[in-house]
């Protein structure tokens, strides 16, 4: 039996983590970690989603590129809101509506928003059209919507398809 | 020359992620809720950690360990969001709702102190 176009991809991946994790890229611990990649995808059959998807690798990179930069400044700005005498924050829980709909790009960017300071994502609605994100500076709500579709959403948008 | 440069890389990095991580420290303390502090603990404690991870990995100049701190940062920030997810969706969940009676409007109109 072939393997599919997904777990060729899953065991690429793990295999990229492996030689990471074990530190030396010879042609034979490749090896190793492909037949390991392939032990575990065979015990993991059918639990995982399938990848129904392609990259675009300059959006890829451009989003990486986009997230590194949104995590230092908005890093920066959580840290001095912290250290200030007056706690100047307005949090609050805003509704974002968004226009992916792929299970991949939706935990992405919810994982994204989180993992820049000042905003977490909550909750989904159930329709799955509505992230729910508290923000630190929340005062502004169209603000924080407004950043985040242009920011990372059509990021995503333009790495996806 | 190469070697003292990555030396004040790495002084600069460990520096900065120190400065990151006592920031989130500090922001635990004095944040009102949940949700506020899993702002300072996820995120800045995630860059803090990132920062010094790297600055390992610089420091060895050995590939091999430089990539295992590059796997080490991917997987903090791989799982990091989740963690902070999941309690602030468990917090809402469970009838919580954010408290807002320390905060800035309070503060502006100068009634009562500021905030701890």
């Amino acid at each position: 039996m072939m393997p599919s176009r997904s777990a060729i991809a899953y065991a690429l991946i793990l295999t990229a983590f492996w030689l990471a994790l074990s530190g030396s890229l010879t042609l034979l611990n490749s090896l190793l970690g492909l037949a390991v990649s392939a032990g575990a995808l065979l015990v993991l059959r059918g639990q995982l989603p399938e990848i129904d998807f392609r990259i675009r690798p300059i959006g890829a990179v451009k989003l990486f590129l986009l997230f590194l930069a949104e995590l230092l400044r908005s890093a920066w700005r959580v840290a001095r809101l912290v250290l200030m005498p007056r706690l100047d924050i307005e949090p609050g829980i805003v509704a974002v509506p968004v226009g992916l709909t792929r299970d991949a790009e939706l935990t992405l960017l919810a994982n994204l928003i989180t993992l820049t300071p000042g905003t977490l994502t909550v909750d989904i609605s159930d329709d799955r059209r509505v992230l729910y994100v508290h923000a630190l500076e929340a005062d502004d709500p169209d603000a924080v919507r407004r950043d985040i579709r242009s920011g990372f959403e059509r990021a995503i948008r333009e790495t996806f398809r | 020359m190469t070697a003292a440069i990555l030396d004040y890389a790495t002084v600069l990095l460990i520096l900065a992620g120190s400065f990151f991580t006592l920031a989130a420290a500090i922001g635990i303390l004095r944040l009102p809720d949940l949700f506020t502090r899993m702002h300072a603990a996820s995120k800045a404690g995630a860059v803090g950690a990132g920062l010094l991870l790297i600055a390992a990995g610089i420091h060895t100049g050995d590939a091999g360990l430089a990539a295992r701190a590059v796997a080490g940062f991917f997987f903090l920030i791989l799982t990091s969001p989740v963690s902070a997810h999941l309690l602030a969706r468990a917090f809402i969940v469970t009838g919580n709702r954010p408290d807002l009676s320390r905060l800035r409007h309070r503060n502006r109109k100068g009634e009562g102190d500021s905030p701890v």
